[in-house]
């Protein structure tokens, strides 16, 4: 068996008193998609950051092939959500890409032919030739977040993490950019973990789903978690999974955000 | 009308003012190089009010300097770093930033008045901390604005690509292990060097002329991240030599001659950007529809 990108061993994490999710064992492999599902404040994102290294673990550990995480390790790649660029800032595609490659150093960084050739090697990988040198702030949605799959891929990962990175993308571009990553991790061989409220846009990708609610979780492919009697169990609250033109539905799901606010209980219908 | 126009320009003996000049013009081109640089971080952290603030608090550095005779330079860098310094730390959020520098921006203009107000020498120097003392700069000072204007210059060539980067992507700077809260103070910091040389030429009033418009106008015409920084400072260069050189023979302050030239450098940046803008709109709708 190959060693995993990614190991989770009886990891705890307790941010501001409270414990997010307490005995997380997982295993990533290279080339494996990994859907990350849970309500908001179930602790998606600090997953995503206590790997980044820049949450520490309360109890149990992590490692990335096999060496403790640490902050800033070049073997991971991040792809955040989409948001509106600004347009106070000089930066055109291939920049944003440069960054990737060569940001975190200091200096000015001055251009050069092999800088140039990594950086259009990146765009071609990516789809993004065409649109190198518009500024960033006039770029689409999508095709921000393909220059982001370009940037995070800079360092040659080993394993790519994703934060909602379809949040705010209209359909098509949610597709888009996710066969995107699809066929990056293919090609390269990584482990992705994809943190998503949605799991449609991404559902013919994904090997395995983490579920986390409830400082609890199940691991699984989507068809052993994305269960009624299994999600009902993990949230001990009746909760409905439906199954339509083949598109998963979760109902009554409750929003851990208000997890002591018992009127919140069910919550109204969300897309898992 | 013919008497407004002798005092805003006289350019007789325009020789003789150049060479005692000198010191002017080179000061200029120092802020010019360093506010046009800087400038450019500025804008892409939204800073603009912050640089405001600093200058004020900077103006009451400069202005108790004066009173207690340690120093006009001395006074205005200490006043500078200690607003810089608290923006910075207290303002990590862009909301409560502007309300720390709302709240220290009038306190330091406060003390700024009263220090003058104490000060028994000539009313000519009180104005030009606020409006500029262009022509009062000698050797010394000359050589002091040079060295911080150097260690700005190469502060902020060294911190250039991963302050860029939290500048433009702080959550994936944090991620790639780029220590983003130190390179937002050593920023600001800076910040407080480049907006003390300010005051020193523009005064405080004045600073954002030089410290925000020619970057802004540089972004309206380009978003190269070498282009604009370049555009930045060949803008504030032109603004600050060109006011000084216009100023020579005239009776009023330098100022108002540097601020109207880089608010109509601005006009016109923005102006070819608008137009570019719409020809590319035509351009766009005449291929759609064929």
């Amino acid at each position: 068996m190959t060693t995993p990108v990614l190991t989770l061993r009886d990891a705890e994490l307790t941010l501001g008193g409270r414990t997010l999710w307490t005995g997380l064992d997982l295993d990533v492999a290279p080339g494996e998609f990994l859907a990350v599902l849970g309500a908001n404040g179930s602790g998606k994102t600090s997953l995503l950051k206590a790997i980044l290294g820049q949450h520490r673990l309360s109890a149990g550990e992590a490692r990335l092939l096999g060496e403790p995480v640490r902050h800033g390790d070049r073997r991971i790649g991040y792809i955040p959500q989409q948001r509106r660029a600004d347009d106070r800032v000089a930066l055109r595609g291939r920049d944003l890409i440069a960054l990737g490659i060569d940001g975190h150093r200091l200096g000015p960084g001055l251009p050069t032919a092999a800088r140039r050739r990594r950086v259009d090697a990146l765009l071609a990988e990516v789809g993004a030739s065409h649109y190198a040198r518009v500024p960033v702030a006039a770029l689409s949605g999508g095709e921000q977040q393909r220059l982001r799959v370009g940037q995070s891929l800079a360092g040659d990962p080993r394993l790519l993490l994703c934060d909602e990175p379809l949040a705010s993308l209209d359909l098509r571009a949610q597709r888009a950019v996710s066969e995107l990553i699809d066929a990056r991790r293919r090609a390269r061989g990584l482990g992705v973990l994809f943190v998503t409220h949605d799991i449609n846009p991404v559902l013919a990708h994904v090997d395995r789903v983490l579920y986390l609610a409830g400082g609890r979780f199940r691991v699984g492919t989507p068809d052993e978690v994305l269960r009624s009697a299994v999600l009902s169990e993990l949230y001990s609250s009746p909760v409905d999974v439906i199954r339509a033109n083949g598109r998963i539905i979760i109902v009554g799901a409750p929003d851990e955000s208000h997890a002591h606010d018992h009127a919140h209980a069910h919550g109204p219908q969300s897309e898992a | 009308m013919d008497d407004w126009w002798s005092q805003l320009f006289d350019f007789s003996d325009y020789g003789a003012l150049i060479v005692l000049l000198r010191n002017s013009i080179l000061a200029g081109a120092v802020l010019g190089v360093v506010g046009g640089l800087i400038g450019v971080f500025v804008m892409s952290r939204d800073l603009a009010f912050a640089v405001h603030g600093i200058s004020e608090l900077s103006f009451a550095g400069a202005a108790a300097g004066l009173l207690l005779g340690a120093g006009v330079v001395e006074g205005s860098i200490v006043g500078s770093l200690v607003a810089a310094v608290l923006i910075g730390l207290l303002g990590t959020r862009a909301r409560d930033r502007n309300s720390i520098t709302a709240v220290l921006m009038p306190f330091g203009l406060g003390l700024g008045i009263l220090c003058l107000a104490l000060y028994p020498g000539r009313a000519a120097n009180r104005f030009g901390l606020l409006t500029g003392q262009i022509v009062a700069v000698d050797d010394p000072r000359l050589g002091a604005l040079a060295v911080i204007g150097v260690m700005v210059v190469a502060g902020l060539l060294i911190i250039w690509r991963p302050l860029t980067f939290a500048s433009v992507d702080a959550e994936v700077a944090i991620a790639r292990g780029v220590p983003v809260r130190a390179l937002s103070l050593v920023f600001m910091l800076l910040l407080g060097l480049a907006v003390a040389v300010g005051v020193q030429v523009v005064g405080a009033l004045l600073v954002l002329a030089v410290l925000v418009t020619p970057a802004a106008a540089a972004l309206r015409v380009s978003s190269s991240p070498f282009w604009v920084p370049v555009l930045s400072m060949v803008f504030a260069t032109v603004s600050l030599v060109g006011g000084i050189l216009l100023a020579l023979g005239a009776s009023v302050p330098i100022s108002p001659y540097v601020t109207t030239i880089s608010f109509l450098i601005y006009l016109v940046c923005r102006v070819s950007s608008a137009r570019r803008a719409g020809r590319e709109r035509r351009r766009g709708a005449r291929m759609g529809a064929a």
